[in-house]
Order: C-alpha cells, then sequence, then structure tokens
C-alpha cells in the first residue's frame, strides 16, 4: 500500500488526477506523431498524384511477399503488446514481461525482414543516393525510392526507440513495479506501440499494394 | 509563518550548479530559458548590426555578397528559431502558468527539463554552424538552393533546427496537458486568466505545427545526401517545399505573437484597473487566430506555381485572420476606455505593442491582396511588415511582461523611470528603424541585397540610425534588471495591487508555489469589486464609478 502511495508524484492531487494526465499527454503526443509522419504521406500523396505511373513502375521493385509477411508479424506484436497491458491490468508481472518479450522478438523479426529488404534494394540500385536503373522514369522512380525510404526508415526508427523503451519497462516488470492501480508505463507504451503499428497498415498498401493488378 | 529573509524560495531552496542544471521545477526551467534566449537573442542582434552598418551606404563595402547572405540568414535563424518561438513560452509561460492554474507545476516536469535540454543541444549545433561556415540559404532554406547548391553547410544547421523544435513540442505539449488536467478546484475554463487561453492557442500551434517542419528538415537533410524529394532534375517540386515550410512557418508567426498577445491581456486591464472587455471574445479570438492561422500559408506562393485559385482562397483567408486580431485590439482599447489608466514601464510597452500590431496587422492585409503583392513581393515592404509583428509585436510584449512579472520571478522591484525610457526608446528606435522600410519596399527596393541604388540611402540611413536607437534601448533593460537584483526594492506579494493567482503567492514564490490549493470562486479580472475586497490600494474610486 505504501508502495503505491508513493508512486504519486507531489505535483499531483490523486491518482486519478495523475493517471489521466499521463495517458492524456501520450495522446497529445500521438498527435505530435500523425503531424510528423503527415509531411512525409503529403508529399508521397502529392507525388503519386503527379507520377502515377512511375510509382507503380518503382512499387513492382518491392517483394510484396516479404511485405505482406511483416504485415502480419506486427500485426501479432500488436497483439502481444495488448497482452502485456492485460497483464499488467490484471497484476502478472511476469507475464508483463513475458508479453513484452514477445512483442520485441516479433519486432525484432520485422525490421530483420526490414534489413534483408534494405540490402536487396541497395544491391539493384534503387537506395536514392546510389540509384543507377535503367528505365525512362528512372528519375521520377527514384522519388518514389526516396520517400519509401525515409517513411519505412521513419517508422522502424520508431520501432527501434520503442523497443528500447520496452526492455527498461520489462525490466520494472519483473521487479514488480507495475500493479493492478499504477502501471501507466505499460499502458502509455500499449499506445505507442499500436500507433506504431498503424503507421505501417497505411505504409504498406500505399508503398506496396496500390496500382499492383497482376 | 517564517520571516521575510528566511522564507524558502524557489531561489534560495538550493545553490548548487546541479541544483539548476537538474532542476524540475518549472520556475527554474523558465531562467534557464530566459537566459540562454537572452544569449541568442543578442547574438541575433549582432548580425542585425552587421545588417544594418552595411546598408548605411549603397555600395557594398562592409562585406562581400557571400558575408552579407550568412549575416541575414543567421540573424534571421537565431532571431526566429532560437529566440522568437521560446521567447514568451518558454520563459514568462513556463513561469506562470503552473501559477495561474493554480498548481504546483506543469504536468511533466521532467520533460520540461529535456525541452531545455533539446533547447540546448539544437542550439550548439547552430552555433557550430555559425563558427564553421555559417549558413547562407536565407532562414526559409528554399529549395532546390539549399538542397542542390548552397556550398555552406546545410546539414548541420538543419539538424540544429530539427532537434530544436522538439524543444518547442515539448513545451506546448506540457503546457495543453497541463491546461487541461491541472487547474485548481473552481477554476473552470472560463475563469482562466487570458495569458493562459493565448497560450493554449499557441500550443496547438507548437503541437500541430512544429512536427512539420521537423519532418520538412528531415527531408532536406536526406536531400543534400543524396534523396531527391525536391529535387527538379528528376521531376522533385521545389514549392512542395515552400507548401511544408510555409506550413508551420506561418502558424509559426501565431507562436510568436499569441503569447504577446496574452501578456498585453494581461497588462492592460492590470493598469487600468477595469475589468477587462469582452473576456469570452479575447479567449475565442486566441483560438480562431491558431485555427484559421494554419489556413493561410498559401500567402507566401503568390507568386510561385500555386494555382489561382488556391491563391484566392487562401487571400480571403489571410483577411479572415485579421477579424480575430482586430477583435483583441478592439477589446483592449474598449478595457482602457474610462479605467484608471497609468503608465508603468509594463503599460507603455503594452501600449506601444498595440501601436505597432495595427500597424503590422493592417500592412499584412496589402500582402494579402494578390495583385498588390505581385508588386511588393520580397521587398522591404514585407521586412517591415514582419519585424512590425515580430520584433514590434512579439518583442514588445515579451519586454512588458518580463517587467510586469519581473518583481514576482525575482522579487525585486525594477526601477521604474529607467524602465519608462527604455521602452519609449525602443518605440521611437522601432519605428524610425521599420517604417522608412515600408517606403523603401513599396519604392522598389528588394531585401536580401547588400548594395542598392543611390535613391534609397536616405532611408537607409534613417533605418540604421533607429536600429541605434533600438539597440540602445535593448541593452538598458540589461543594466538595470540586472542592478535591481541587488539593490531593488522588495517587491511584496502584489506590488501592482492587482488580480491574479501569481499575485497572491510569495515573490520570489516558494519551490511548490502555493502552501495549500487555492480554491477559485470567483470571476477573473474581476475589477473593482474583487480588487476592493483584497483592499488593492491602487484602486481609485472614480475609476468604480464608471464601471
Amino acid at each position: 500500500m505504501s508502495e503505491v502511495v508513493s508512486r504519486l508524484q507531489p505535483h499531483f492531487a490523486t491518482e486519478q488526477q495523475q493517471y489521466e494526465t499521463s495517458t492524456f499527454g501520450m495522446w497529445v503526443f500521438l498527435v505530435t506523431e500523425v503531424m510528423f509522419f503527415g509531411g512525409l504521406f503529403t508529399a508521397y500523396l502529392i507525388y503519386r498524384l503527379q507520377y502515377p505511373q512511375a510509382f507503380i513502375n518503382a512499387s513492382h521493385h518491392l517483394d510484396i511477399t516479404l511485405g505482406c509477411f511483416n504485415t502480419v508479424v506486427l500485426i501479432g506484436s500488436s497483439l502481444t503488446m495488448a497482452m502485456a497491458v492485460h497483464s499488467a491490468r490484471v497484476e502478472k508481472s511476469k507475464m508483463i514481461a513475458f508479453w513484452i518479450a514477445m512483442t520485441m522478438v516479433l519486432g525484432s523479426i520485422f525490421l530483420g525482414v526490414k534489413a534483408i529488404e534494405y540490402t536487396q534494394k541497395w544491391e539493384h540500385g534503387l537506395f536514392p543516393a546510389n540509384f543507377f536503373l535503367q528505365a525512362a522514369d528512372a528519375g521520377q522512380q527514384r522519388i518514389f525510392y526516396s520517400l519509401y525510404f525515409a517513411m519505412t526508415g521513419l517508422h522502424a526508427t520508431h520501432m527501434v526507440i520503442g523497443m528500447g523503451i520496452m526492455v527498461y519497462i520489462a525490466v520494472q516488470a519483473l521487479r514488480g513495479a507495475y500493479t493492478a492501480r499504477w502501471y501507466t508505463p505499460v499502458e502509455i507504451m500499449g499506445l505507442y506501440w499500436h500507433f506504431v503499428d498503424l503507421v505501417w497498415i497505411f505504409l504498406f498498401p500505399l508503398l506496396y499494394l496500390l496500382g499492383r493488378h497482376h | 509563518m517564517e520571516s521575510s529573509d528566511q522564507r524558502v524560495t524557489y531561489l534560495n531552496v538550493a545553490h548548487t550548479v546541479s541544483s539548476w542544471l537538474l532542476t524540475i521545477d518549472h520556475k527554474r526551467i523558465a531562467l534557464l530559458y530566459l537566459v540562454s534566449i537572452t544569449v541568442m537573442f543578442f547574438l541575433g542582434g549582432l548580425m542585425a548590426t552587421a545588417i544594418r552598418l552595411e546598408l548605411l551606404t549603397p555600395a557594398g563595402d562592409l562585406m562581400d555578397s557571400d558575408t552579407y547572405n550568412k549575416a541575414f540568414t543567421l540573424h534571421g535563424v537565431i532571431m526566429i528559431f532560437f529566440f522568437l518561438i521560446p521567447s514568451i513560452p518558454a520563459t514568462l509561460g513556463n513561469f506562470l502558468i503552473p501559477i495561474m492554474v493554480g498548481a504546483k507545476d506543469l504536468a511533466f516536469p521532467k520533460i520540461n527539463l529535456l525541452s531545455w535540454y533539446i533547447y540546448i543541444i539544437g542550439a550548439t549545433f547552430g552555433l557550430i554552424a555559425t563558427f564553421t561556415g555559417g549558413l547562407d540559404t536565407g532562414w526559409t532554406l528554399y529549395t532546390p538552393y539549399s538542397t542542390a547548391f548552397a556550398t555552406t553547410n546545410v546539414v548541420l544547421p538543419a539538424t540544429g533546427l530539427f532537434i530544436t523544435g522538439f524543444s518547442s513540442i515539448l513545451t506546448g505539449f506540457n503546457f495543453i496537458v497541463t491546461i487541461h488536467k491541472m487547474r485548481a478546484p473552481g477554476l473552470t475554463w472560463f475563469r482562466l486568466p487570458l495569458f493562459v487561453w493565448a497560450h493554449y492557442a499557441t500550443s496547438l500551434v507548437m503541437v500541430l505545427g512544429t512536427p512539420v517542419i521537423a519532418i520538412t528538415l528531415f527531408m532536406v537533410i536526406l536531400d543534400r545526401s543524396g534523396f531527391g524529394i525536391f529535387d527538379p532534375t528528376i521531376g522533385g517540386d521545389p514549392v512542395l517545399f515552400q507548401h511544408l515550410f510555409w506550413f508551420y512557418s506561418h502558424p509559426a508567426v501565431y507562436i510568436m505573437i499569441l503569447p504577446a498577445m496574452g501578456v498585453i491581456s494581461e497588462i492592460i486591464p492590470a493598469f487600468s484597473r477595469k475589468k477587462i472587455f469582452g473576456y469570452g471574445f479575447i479567449a475565442a479570438s486566441s483560438l480562431a487566430i491558431a485555427i484559421i492561422g494554419f489556413l493561410v500559408w498559401g500567402h507566401h506562393l503568390f507568386t510561385t506555381t500555386q494555382s489561382m485559385y488556391a491563391a484566392v482562397v487562401f487571400s480571403v483567408l489571410t483577411f479572415a485572420v485579421a477579424i480575430p486580431s482586430a477583435v483583441k485590439t478592439f477589446n483592449w482599447a474598449a478595457t482602457m476606455y474610462r479605467g484608471s489608466v497609468s503608465f508603468e514601464a509594463p503599460m507603455v510597452y503594452a501600449i506601444g505593442f498595440m501601436g505597432l500590431f495595427l500597424i503590422g496587422g493592417l500592412t499584412g492585409l496589402f500582402l494579402a491582396l494578390l495583385g498588390l503583392d505581385m508588386h511588393v513581393q520580397d521587398t522591404y515592404f514585407v521586412v517591415a511588415h514582419f519585424h512590425y509583428i515580430m520584433v514590434g509585436g512579439a518583442i514588445m510584449g515579451y519586454m512588458g511582461g518580463l517587467h510586469f512579472w519581473w518583481p514576482k520571478i525575482t522579487g525585486k522591484k525594477y526601477p521604474e523611470l529607467p524602465a519608462q525610457i527604455a521602452a519609449a526608446l525602443i518605440f521611437i528606435g522601432f519605428n524610425l528603424t521599420f517604417f522608412p522600410q515600408f517606403i523603401a519596399g513599396y519604392a522598389g527596393m528588394p531585401r536580401r541585397y547588400h548594395y542598392y541604388p543611390d535613391e534609397y540611402q536616405v532611408l537607409n540611413v534613417c533605418s540604421t540610425l533607429g536600429a541605434s536607437i533600438l539597440a540602445i534601448g535593448y541593452v538598458l533593460p540589461l543594466f538595470y534588471l540586472f542592478w535591481s537584483l541587488r539593490h531593488g526594492e522588495d517587491a511584496g506579494k502584489n506590488p501592482w495591487g492587482v488580480l491574479g493567482l501569481e499575485w497572491t503567492i510569495d515573490s520570489p514564490p516558494h519551490p511548490h508555489n502555493f502552501h495549500e490549493t487555492p480554491i477559485v470562486d470567483y470571476e477573473p479580472y474581476d475589477y473593482p469589486e474583487a480588487a476592493h475586497a483584497l483592499g488593492l490600494h491602487h484602486v481609485e474610486p472614480e475609476a468604480t464609478a464608471h464601471v
């Protein structure tokens, strides 16, 4: 009991206020993230409308199987993350750590596949700074790949940061830091991870699927 | 109650360097910001001095074109990103918002400290860039010049700005959450001081706009490294950069001016001893400015490939921003009407603000006109206009607020006469500097050149003369404010005899601001009744009779 009370920071009046402040803060932060990615999405949509055929041609170089596989992996990681939050709610500290570890495994698989894809693109001369594609619309395809690397790279960076924080949360969970009364960091981590997942849910069709009819 | 010389304040609670550098007290962080942005202000002022000295004569005799390009670029970058954007929010806002909402601190004190460190890291990048070749793209970093042609190091300062942006995001984020979740019992939204409303609107712009400039700078950095997002040689669109850039950078002007408007909304009723006129309208107009402000960026692109129809819409929306701005100005004037007005330094700044903002705002309408903008685009008319808003508006508000709350922040009164003189010098110097630029610009003098035809010289000499007066006005406070720290009269809780939660607590405040959580069961700016009830001696019976 006394341990729980010590979770209340001095500038809050009640635990409820502290909890609401933290979660509300996370939502506001996610709004900034939407705007952050939004700039890239805007650039993508403008160029897609301007050069539809070049973007379709360029997306044919992407490996749709790997993309699908990664999508499933990432959705799975959202499930394991949700399980971690659930475990916190029912106060099963070891299960929090377990599900977070599972989330990190799935996240690592995603990043590993991404690394394979990046390597392939580099070898095929599709990396923008190293671009040697021979095609009539090569320049416009280079814009596609500039955006592809910018968007997926930024997404992957978010995953790496998230997984870094997960290590901390898992360790804290094993130490019994989270109780049914106070598990705000786990919940906030969940919100963040679902957001990162959601970004991919938009990236995957935009980059891999749109306009590919065969 | 302890006696006043033993009283624990946020200043004397600890004295070590680490107690400052690791503080999570919003009041100390405000002072960390105050010192940092003051350094940046004088650095940006140094660049301005170089510019004004060069422009004294028509020939380019002090520096060559490349150096001049760097001087105005760094002047803009430093003043906008490292001074104006954080100026009022990170100092006065940081200090006052928790107190004004009756809280012990911001919602996330550690993130507040983090924002200062991010600012310092960003500024360090900026300074390293300054001293290792500078930047010559203009503060606007337009592509493809910045991405493909500039020989200066674009990546370093762009990284600095990218980083600094996050300090601004975190400040706005902290304010929004604090205002939503940390208000004292009874402090409803419509009992909040207008300073808080203004900062709420500002924070919306910070949180929604800043990520977009961050990602845009990220794209510029990528393009410098071989990507081709804005590269016209492969079909990339430099105008897209301008759209993204101004989507933030126009609302950024509101990040500078809205907090100043918040300051003015506090000073005017305080020194008129009168309830503010149109509280609800002033509060709502802050939000209206923030919202409409996001929909006007295209007025920076009237001379680009932007479609004519889009330009018409942007022109109309730009006119629409004038409405909430005018609502504020009229309400301030109406507040002063038949008030018991006195002219202490903060009020001199506030009245100066109203005059300069009026001119700045009205000349903005000239620029919103599609036809007239073709004529004055990229001339000194534009330079004069935005200086009237950003210096005449934002800095006047900042200086006014700094004086108004100086006794609260330091516990000491500043000497009134030198402060009034400095405020007057700034007003006179400012007008002498920038009004001639309207004329020069209208007559066709383009911005960003360091030589010009002889016929513009008289106007430029006026400008440089005005800038010298302005410089004295800005340096003076440095002396008497420092002097007041040691020799100033003790301020007491409420030296101005005005209303507001911040004036009910000690000066300087206790680390936790309030000894017990205040309960707010009264309306804001409730002059003269509440003031009478508090026994505030400044309220004169004549002022009461008129209400």
